[in-house]
């Protein structure tokens, strides 16, 4: 449905693409994940025609953005990272004018209806956009990329300052769209686009670092787990004699103490559970565990893990 | 494009600028008007028209300075260029909304000019020679106004600057009798917007000055759009 070659961009001097290669199925929800300034939005405005790309391809359902420019977009329903509001409009108007400038053939009454339930706004469609709160405008947004019913919707950074109920409707709503729709979902946070996505492309410096099903980067974050264990005892004699165990990468204090006890960020060798060994280690020279917990990685871990992992695999190849 | 010029009329009248606009323009007029005309003794006209090209100056700034650096402060132009609409009819849209109230507020303000036949005959070819002009000038200024607000996101700057290029446009002919240079003295004859008027004071229609009235609005219009499609490709 989507297919992206070779993309560049390159602002003055400074390169914000550096090559984006991807494809999206169609009916595939697809997260594209990465830090603030990663090329993220770049990539998104070059695919829906706001912005050219230096070299490279972009279309959508087999159609170039740059050679059909009008018929590639039709095809895009676009949630920009800020949402394109007309601050003087009432929803119904805004709705209106954006069906009028995608030239909208359906039922007009019958399909702004439609939309107006499915993001749950009906009830402020007589009110002024400019007076509506942060999550209601967030749904005007997308009310806005829905309209015309366009195969491909593309939502950039849908839920930042929004508060939890609303980030959990949000996400339902996209879980729902899904359903009918192909979607491109950009964010910067691991756990969202975990939770909505099939697949999950990762950008770092204009360049893709990952391209993973969902379940197989989950299991990448999870085997080889990062823990934070509360010991008493010596801190730099539990580190020394934790380090030294099998599978153990890394064992820090992380400087903070609770009690008597000191706190130890402690990383496993992925596919090792060191936590039965780590207890009966830490027995034997009677310094008590008092508490361990797994840490989830965030995106960073994952990062470096990935870039780790990149570079392990082409020292293997060298050698 | 419809969809837009409809949008952008809308604006003008659910914000207090559209009315300001046309309560000054039609304040300012009549005063003027009313001070050349019934307070000298007079029911010529032109004087009073050549004098409104200078309220045009300070007021079409007004109109046009929101059109295109608002939509990109706001970042809702995103929504008009990644939709199946073609930049020129967005710009083209935009200038025929400002350009309609701008005709608007004129053509209301000439009703002033009917209550002057109780005080004599009037000039017909002579006065439609002049408001044709006007309208004519007022749309070249329009143009200039859009180019200008596509320029940047800061709507006083939008304003400014055209009310300085405006002010250029319309001292072009002093400055050029002053000048010496050949190529400086072409290029502001070039951009003389006042020069032109004259003919049309004299109810003559001088198709050339039209044509060249015509030309002055495509040719910042396709300005405007460049400077879109520039944007996009930078």
């Amino acid at each position: 449905m989507i297919q992206i070659n070779n993309l560049m961009k390159i602002y003055g001097n400074t390169p914000a693409l550096e090559g984006i290669s991807f494809k999206v199925e169609k009916g595939e929800i697809v997260g594209f994940l990465g830090p603030n300034g990663a090329g993220k939005s770049t990539t998104l405005n070059i695919l829906t025609g706001y912005l050219s790309s230096t070299s490279g391809s972009a279309s959508v359902g087999g159609i170039d953005i740059y050679e059909f420019p009008d018929e590639a977009k039709k095809l895009i329903g676009y949630l920009p990272e800020q949402p394109p509001l007309y601050q003087d409009m009432k929803v119904s108007e805004y709705l209106n004018f954006v069906y009028e400038i995608k030239k909208c053939r359906l039922n007009r009454k019958k399909h702004l209806e439609e939309i107006m339930q499915v993001t749950k706004i009906h009830d402020v469609k007589n009110r002024l956009i400019g007076n509506l709160s942060k999550g209601y405008k967030q749904r005007v947004g997308i009310a806005q990329a829905l309209v015309g019913n366009p195969p491909v919707i593309i939502l950039d950074e849908p839920t930042v300052g929004l508060d939890p109920k609303q980030i959990i409707e949000i996400r339902n709503l996209i879980r729902n769209l899904g359903r009918t729709h192909t979607v491109i979902l950009s964010s910067h946070i691991l756990s969202e686009v975990q939770s909505v996505c099939d697949r999950i492309v990762i950008i770092s410096e204009g360049r893709i670092v990952a391209d993973e099903k969902t379940e197989n980067l989950t299991r990448m974050t999870e085997d080889g787990s990062d823990y934070i264990a509360k010991i008493c005892g010596p801190s730099r004699e539990v580190a020394k004699t934790v380090r030294e165990m099998n599978g153990v990468i890394f064992a820090d204090p992380t400087g903070e103490r609770e009690g008597d006890a000191y706190l130890f960020r402690i990383r496993s060798e992925s596919g090792v559970d060191i936590r039965k060994p780590l207890f009966n280690l830490l027995a034997e020279n009677g310094w008590p565990l008092v508490g361990l917990e797994s840490v989830s990685l965030n995106l960073e871990d994952v990062f470096v893990r990935i870039t780790d992992s990149d570079s392990r695999a082409r020292a293997r190849r060298k050698a | 494009m419809f969809a837009v010029y409809k949008k952008e009329l809308r604006s003008y009248f659910t914000t207090p600028l559209g009315y300001i606009f046309c309560a000054v323009y039609l304040a300012v007029s009549g005063f003027m008007l009313s001070l050349f005309t019934v307070h000298s003794g007079s029911v010529d006209v032109s004087s009073y028209f050549s004098l409104m090209i200078y309220l045009n100056i300070i007021l079409i700034p007004i109109i046009t300075m929101k059109s295109f650096a608002e939509e990109r402060k706001l970042k809702t132009e995103q929504l008009l260029v990644t939709s199946p609409v073609s930049v020129s009819s967005v710009v083209t849209a935009k200038f025929l909304a400002s350009y309609t109230i701008y005709a608007l507020s004129l053509l209301v303000s000439c009703l002033y000019i009917l209550g002057l036949q109780s005080y004599g005959t009037i000039n017909a070819p002579k006065t439609y020679g002049c408001i044709f002009a006007m309208l004519l000038v007022g749309m070249s200024f329009v143009a200039v106004g859009i180019f200008i607000s596509s320029l940047t996101e800061n709507i006083v700057t939008a304003a400014v600057g055209t009310m300085g290029t405006l002010l250029l446009m319309a001292f072009a002919s002093v400055l050029n009798s002053r000048i010496d240079i050949y190529i400086v003295r072409q290029i502001l004859s070039w951009v003389s917007v006042y020069s032109r008027y004259q003919y049309f004071t004299y109810g003559l229609f001088d198709v050339s000055a039209a044509l060249y009235y015509v030309s002055i609005t495509v040719v910042f219009l396709f300005l405007a759009v460049r400077v879109h499609d520039r944007r996009r490709w930078a």
